[in-house]
C-alpha cells in the first residue's frame, strides 16, 4: 500500500517553504522515523521523516524547489514488493499544481499512516491568527526631515539587526550578549550576522542563566560598557527580574546619580502562537511600573529600527519590548544614514475625528484594522502607536481625545493594573471635560494563556472587539 | 537501515563503544522479564514520539513540541528502579516521562493536540502535563524551575517521613541554571531524598555542554555540596535501572541527595524548528548506529533468545495500535467547551 509523504508544518504560522534536500533517493528502503529529506524557511530547517517502513518509490518535488505549500505530497513510500512507478501519482506536477491540488486535498489522515486518506471529523478549528498589519500602514516621517527621504522595506527583524550592528560599528563600548544570540544567530534570528562581523568578543553566547547574565550585564554597564542584553523571550526575564529592578532601575538613584547604568535588555514580549501559560505573556505593564526604567514597545521596522539605536545610546536602563509575531512583517523604513527615533514620544498613525484609539507593538494590528472597518462605516479613528510606555507620551494622547472626546485602549495584557488602566487615570486627570464617554479598553482575558487553540482565540484581543468598543463610545 | 542491521547482528558480547569516556565496567543483565519490559516501554515511546512528530507536521499540534527519541533509556531504566510512591518532575521534553509512569497515552497525545480529554484539559499543552495519581509533577516550561520544585517534593516526603524519593530530571543546559545551586545546597543541608538525573543529550539548543560550561563533568556539579555524583551510560537501559537501584537505596535511607549524570543522546531537533547547524549529521548517525538504545537492547534480547524476530514483530504491531489509537482519540477528540477559559485560575 503506498503512503504519500506530504510537506509537514515547521511552525503553526508556516504555509510553504523550500525543498532543500533529499537525504534518501527512490529506490532506497526506509525505516518508520528515517529522515528523508530536509526542508526549510527563513527561520528554521526540519527534517522530514518516513511514516512508515517501505521503500522510497517516488519523489514527488525535487530538491531544491523553493515555496511548497504545506500538505504538498512531497514523495510516495511503497510496501515492500509493491511496483513504485504504479504506486505514483500524477508524475512531476509542477509546484503550482502541487499547490492547488493541497489546497483542495482533505488533510491527511492521523493514525494509521498506511491506511488511506480520512477526513477528520472534528478539524481542529484554525490555529489563532493574529490580524496581519494593514496592507499599507502609514509611512513613518515624522522623524526624517524631509518628505521626500527614500524608503526601503525590511522587516522588523531586519531593522533590530541594523540597529545593533550600526551602534555596534559607532561605539566600541556596545555588545551584545544572550543566550543563542552569536553561533546559532539567535533563537529568532534578530541577531543574524553579527557574529560575523563583530566577532566573539563583543557578540557573547551565555549559558541558560538568564539571572546571572542579567547582573552581569549591569555590573559592565556600571562600568561604563553598553550591554544589549538579549532574552530568548521576556518569559525568562522574569528569572532576572530582581537585576533588572533592583539593580539596574534604583542604582542610580541609590548612589546619588553617581551610577549610571546604560544598558537595554530586549528580547520578544507579548502572546506568541499556541506556546502556552509560561512562554506567551505581554508584560509591558510590569516594566512600565517601574521608575528608573524607560519601556519601548514598538510596532513599525522604522520604529523598530530608531528606537533601539536611540535605546543603545541612552544613559539609562531601557527595556525593549519586541514581538515574535511582528518580526516577520515588513514596512518602509527611512534610508538615511542615522536614523534616531526619540523614546518618550508617540506617533499618529491615523488621523481620525471622532474616536482616539490608543495601542502599541501587536496592539497595533487589531486598532489599525479595526480603524479601517470603522472607516466603513463613517466613524473617523485616530490611531495613537504609543511606542515607549515608559516616560508615556500624555499630551499626545490627551491632545488627540480633547479633539475626539473618545478612546478605547488596546493592550495584549492583563486588564488588572494593566497599562490601559494607567493611560485611562491620565486621560480622566487630564482631559475629563473633553471626554463624551467613559474610556474603553480591550485587554487579553483575566487567565493564563491556554493552549487549545480554540481557547487561546478567546483569550487575546480581536479585532472585532476594538470595532465595537469604538462604536460603543461614539454611541454609533 | 543496513547500519542499523550492523547493530541487530553484532553479538551482544562484543564490546561496543561506550558512550563514556571511560569504560564503566561490565553492566549487570537485567533478566528476561525486565529486558522484555524495557523494549517495550522505550519502543512505546519511540512511536509515540515519532507519531508525535507527524501531528505536529500535519498541524494538529502547535507551539512547541520537544521530541524525546534517543534519549528513552534514561527514563525508562529509572523507572525501573523506582518505587510506587516516587515522584517525577522534568522540563518541557516530558512525554517519555509520562508514558513511563503509566500515563495513557491517548490523554498525552491529546493534551498535545488541545483537546478536552487531554491531561490537563488541552490547557496545558506538550510543556505542561500532570497527574497526580501517576506521581508526576510537571511538565514546565521554565527551564530550571523544575530543580526547586522537585527539591521541595522531596521536602514533604521527608516531612512526612513517608519513604519517597523525587526524580528530578534536567538538561545539561540546565544544570547553568542559578536556583539548580541553591537547591542543591538546601538538599545536601536537609538530607532531603532527591535524585538529580541530568539528562546530557550534549546540547541546550544549539549550544554544546563545552561551550556552556567551565566543568563538563556535570557528575561533579554536587562537589561542593558535598552532593555525590557519577556519570552513567543513559544509552543502555541496564546501566540506567543499576545505578537507579543503587542510588534509590541511598536516597531512600535518608542519606540525602544524589546526581546521575546521564550520557545520552537527542536525535531530532530541540524541538520541532531546529537549524541543525550546530551539528553534523554524520555525529547524529554515529549515534544511531553504535548506541542506539532500543536497538541495544533488541540485539541484546535476541541474542539471549528470549524473544524472536516474530515477538518483535507483535510487540511492534501492538506499540504502533495503541499509538495510533492514542492519535485518532486525540485527532477527533473535541476541543475545550469554551467556559473552560475560566475554570482552574483559583479554586
Ligand atoms: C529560563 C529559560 N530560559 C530559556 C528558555 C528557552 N529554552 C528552552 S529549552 C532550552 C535549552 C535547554 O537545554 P537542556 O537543559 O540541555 O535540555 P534539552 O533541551 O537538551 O533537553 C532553552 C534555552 C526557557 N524555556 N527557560
Ligand atoms: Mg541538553
Amino acid at each position: 500500500m503506498a503512503t504519500q509523504i506530504l510537506m509537514p508544518a515547521l511552525s503553526p504560522t508556516m504555509e510553504k517553504g523550500n525543498l532543500s534536500r533529499w537525504v534518501k533517493n527512490e529506490g532506497d528502503k526506509v525505516k518508520a522515523g528515517d529522515v528523508i529529506a530536509e526542508i526549510e524557511t527563513d527561520k528554521a530547517t526540519m527534517e522530514v521523516e518516513a511514516i512508515d517502513e517501505g521503500t522510497l518509490g517516488k519523489i514527488l518535488v525535487p530538491a531544491g524547489t523553493a515555496d511548497v505549500a504545506v500538505n504538498t505530497p512531497i514523495a510516495v513510500i511503497v510496501a515492500d514488493g509493491e511496483d513504485a512507478a504504479a504506486a505514483a501519482p500524477n508524475q512531476a506536477a509542477s509546484p503550482a499544481q502541487q499547490n492547488k491540488a493541497s489546497q483542495s486535498a482533505p488533510p491527511a489522515a492521523p493514525g494509521d499512516a498506511a491506511s488511506a486518506v480520512a477526513t477528520p471529523k472534528a478539524a481542529p478549528s484554525a490555529v489563532a491568527n493574529p490580524p496581519q498589519p494593514a496592507a499599507t500602514p502609514v509611512p513613518e516621517l515624522a522623524e526624517a526631515s524631509a518628505a521626500d527621504v527614500e524608503m526601503v522595506t525590511m522587516t522588523v527583524r531586519e531593522a533590530l539587526r541594523d540597529a545593533m550592528a550600526e551602534e555596534m560599528r559607532r561605539d566600541g563600548d556596545v555588545f551584545v550578549m544572550g543566550e543563542e544570540v552569536a553561533e546559532y544567530q539567535g533563537a529568532y534570528k534578530v541577531t543574524q550576522g553579527l557574529l560575523q562581523e563583530f566577532g566573539a568578543r563583543r557578540v557573547v553566547d551565555t549559558p541558560i542563566t538568564e539571572h546571572g547574565f542579567a547582573g552581569l550585564g549591569v555590573g559592565a554597564a556600571l562600568a561604563g560598557l553598553k550591554p544589549i542584553v538579549e532574552f530568548m523571550t521576556f518569559n525568562f526575564a522574569m528569572q532576572a527580574i530582581d537585576q533588572i529592578i533592583n539593580s539596574a532601575a534604583k542604582t542610580l538613584y541609590m548612589s546619588g546619580g553617581q551610577m549610571g547604568c546604560p544598558i537595554v535588555f530586549r528580547g520578544p514580549n507579548g502572546p506568541a502562537a499556541r506556546v502556552a501559560a509560561q512562554h506567551s505573556q505581554d508584560y509591558s505593564a510590569w516594566y512600565s511600573h517601574i521608575p528608573g526604567l524607560k519601556v519601548v514597545a514598538p510596532y513599525t521596522a522604522a520604529d523598530a529600527k530608531g528606537l533601539l539605536k536611540s535605546a543603545i545610546r541612552d544613559p539609562n536602563p531601557v527595556i525593549f519590548l519586541e514581538n515574535e509575531i511582528l518580526y516577520g512583517q515588513s514596512f518602509p523604513v527611512p534610508k538615511v544614514d542615522d536614523y534616531l527615533v526619540p523614546i518618550g514620544k508617540a506617533r499618529i498613525a491615523r488621523p481620525g475625528k471622532d474616536v482616539t484609539l490608543v495601542a502599541w507593538s501587536m496592539g497595533m494590528t487589531y486598532a489599525l484594522k479595526a480603524a479601517e472597518a470603522l472607516a466603513a462605516d463613517g466613524i473617523e479613528a485616530e490611531v495613537i502607536d504609543l511606542r515607549t510606555l515608559r516616560p508615556m507620551d500624555t499630551e499626545t494622547i490627551v491632545a488627540s481625545v480633547k479633539k475626539t472626546g473618545r478612546c478605547v485602549v488596546v493592550e495584549e495584557c492583563w486588564p488588572q493594573s494593566g497599562v490601559a488602566a494607567e493611560i485611562a487615570t491620565r486621560i480622566m486627570e487630564n482631559a475629563f471635560d473633553w471626554l463624551d464617554a467613559p474610556v474603553a479598553r480591550i485587554s487579553g482575558r483575566d487567565v493564563p494563556m491556554p493552549y487549545a487553540a480554540n481557547l487561546e482565540k478567546l483569550a487575546l484581543p480581536s479585532v472585532d472587539e476594538v470595532v465595537q468598543a469604538a462604536r460603543a463610545v461614539a454611541y454609533r | 537501515m543496513a547500519s542499523q542491521k550492523k547493530v541487530a547482528e553484532a553479538s551482544p558480547t562484543a564490546p561496543r563503544p561506550s558512550i563514556l569516556p571511560l569504560d564503566a565496567g561490565p553492566v549487570p543483565d537485567l533478566g528476561r522479564d525486565a529486558d522484555l519490559k524495557a523494549f517495550r516501554d522505550m519502543l512505546l515511546i519511540r512511536r509515540f514520539e515519532e507519531k508525535a512528530g507527524q501531528l505536529y507536521g500535519m498541524g494538529l499540534i502547535g507551539g512547541f513540541c520537544h521530541l524525546y527519541i534517543g534519549q528513552e533509556a534514561v527514563v525508562v531504566g529509572m523507572q525501573l528502579a523506582m518505587q510506587e510512591g516516587d515522584q517525577v518532575i522534568t522540563g518541557y521534553r516530558d512525554h517519555g516521562h509520562m508514558l513511563a509512569c503509566g500515563m495513557d497515552p491517548k490523554g498525552v497525545m491529546a493534551e498535545l493536540t488541545g483537546r478536552r480529554g487531554g491531561y490537563s484539559k488541552g490547557k496545558g499543552g506538550s510543556m505542561h502535563m500532570f497527574s497526580r495519581e501517576k506521581g508526576f509533577f510537571g511538565g514546565h516550561g521554565i527551564v530550571g524551575a523544575q530543580v526547586s520544585l522537585g527539591t521541595g517534593l522531596a521536602f514533604a516526603n521527608r516531612y512526612r517521613e513517608n519513604g519517597g524519593v523525587c526524580l528530578a530530571y534536567f538538561g545539561d543546559g540546565a544544570a547553568n541554571q542559578g536556583q539548580v545551586y541553591e537547591s542543591f545546597n538546601m538538599a545536601a543541608l536537609w538530607k532531603l531524598p532527591v535524585v538529580y538525573i541530568i539528562e546530557n543529550n550534549r546540547y541546550a539548543m544549539g549550544t554544546s555542554v563545552s561551550r556552556a560550561t567551565s566543568q563538563p563533568d556535570l557528575s561533579k556539579r554536587g562537589a561542593s555540596f558535598n552532593i555525590p555524583g557519577e556519570l552513567v551510560d543513559g544509552m543502555d537501559v541496564r546501566a540506567v535501572k543499576a545505578a537507579g537501584d543503587r542510588v534509590l537505596d541511598y536516597c531512600r535511607s535518608g542519606q540525602g541527595p544524589y546526581i546521575l549524570e546521564m550520557k545520552t543522546y537527542r536525535y531530532r531537533g530541540h524541538s520541532m524548528s531546529d537549524p541543525a547547524k550546530y551539528r553534523t549529521r554524520e555525529e547524529v548517525e554515529k549515534v544511531r548506529v553504535e548506541s542506539d538504545p532500543i536497538e541495544q537492547s533488541r540485539a541484546r534480547i535476541l541474542a539471549n533468545g528470549w524473544a524472536d524476530e516474530d515477538a518483535f514483530k507483535r510487540m511492534d504491531a501492538e506499540v504502533r495500535k495503541i499509538v495510533n489509537e492514542a492519535a485518532e482519540f486525540a485527532t477527533y477528540d473535541p476541543e475545550p467547551d469554551p467556559s473552560e477559559l475560566y475554570t482552574d485560575i483559583l479554586r
